[in-house]
């Protein structure tokens, strides 16, 4: 049976050992677990913070989206995805993913392609504030996360 | 139709939200955008680079050539950077 993801936005901070012992507590048919986390860079000191804009609503339902074609990919035992909004600043979590699973290699695939799908389908902005004072920026695309995503299509 | 604009599209429109009276000609995305840009410059400005901009109908990603059938809210916003 497909497990429900856990799937949450919101400005809070998360606990990522939380959130492993969330899939692993009372449980013995787990053998791997892969977290990852993206957190706030300070862009070699020039950066003050990263401000997140969302759509509330729809990034909830387009993280439950991936993470449900996650579930259904790979035999997972569990998955949480975190994604924070608002003001963030360097060193700062931004988003997490657990992926929980019997053996590694569904857990690091689940983990990685739920990464490369959320960065170019879920709707969340970031927008530099740089310490210079210089103002204020959108953040481009990077040209390779279209074709990180493509990885994951069936041929 | 209620019109939602997030980061620099909504930046350049000047509101976040919008209610739009759709007039009859207007079957698809696209034909939205080509008469969102005839409102005024704001919307002009905002929709200058059409290929930047990414579409979502009721929260669903569609294309430009979606009919907007009985949807109730579009959005309009840049390629997402999130995570």
């Amino acid at each position: 049976m497909q497990v429900t993801p856990l799937v949450r936005v919101q400005a809070e901070d998360f606990d990522a050992g939380a959130e492993t012992r969330r899939l692993t507590s009372g449980r013995k048919d787990v053998g791997a677990l892969v977290t990852f986390t993206g957190l706030c860079r300070d862009e070699a000191g020039t950066l003050e913070a990263l401000e997140l804009e969302h759509y509330p609503g729809m990034a909830e339902a387009e993280l439950t989206r991936i993470a449900e074609e996650a579930v259904h990919r790979w035999p997972l035992t569990g998955l949480s995805v975190i994604h924070r909004f608002g003001k963030i600043a360097p060193g700062e979590n931004i988003v997490l993913v657990v992926a929980a699973s019997a053996h590694r290699r569904a857990a690091f695939e689940a983990a990685d392609f739920l990464m490369d799908f959320l960065k170019t389908r879920a709707p969340f902005w970031k927008k530099e504030h740089l310490r210079s004072g210089a103002g204020s920026t959108w953040v481009n695309t990077k040209a390779g996360d279209e074709e990180d995503a493509a990885r994951w299509s069936p041929t | 139709m209620n019109i939602r604009y997030f980061a620099w599209v909504r930046e350049r429109v000047g509101v976040e939200e919008e209610t739009i009276e759709v007039p009859g000609g207007v079957k698809t995305v696209a034909d939205l955008i080509s008469h969102l840009k005839t409102l005024d410059d704001n919307h002009a400005a905002a929709f200058e680079e059409e290929d930047a901009i990414r579409v979502a109908l009721d929260q669903l990603h569609v294309e430009a050539d979606t009919a907007l059938g009985d949807a109730r809210e579009v959005a309009f916003f840049p390629p997402m950077t999130g995570g």
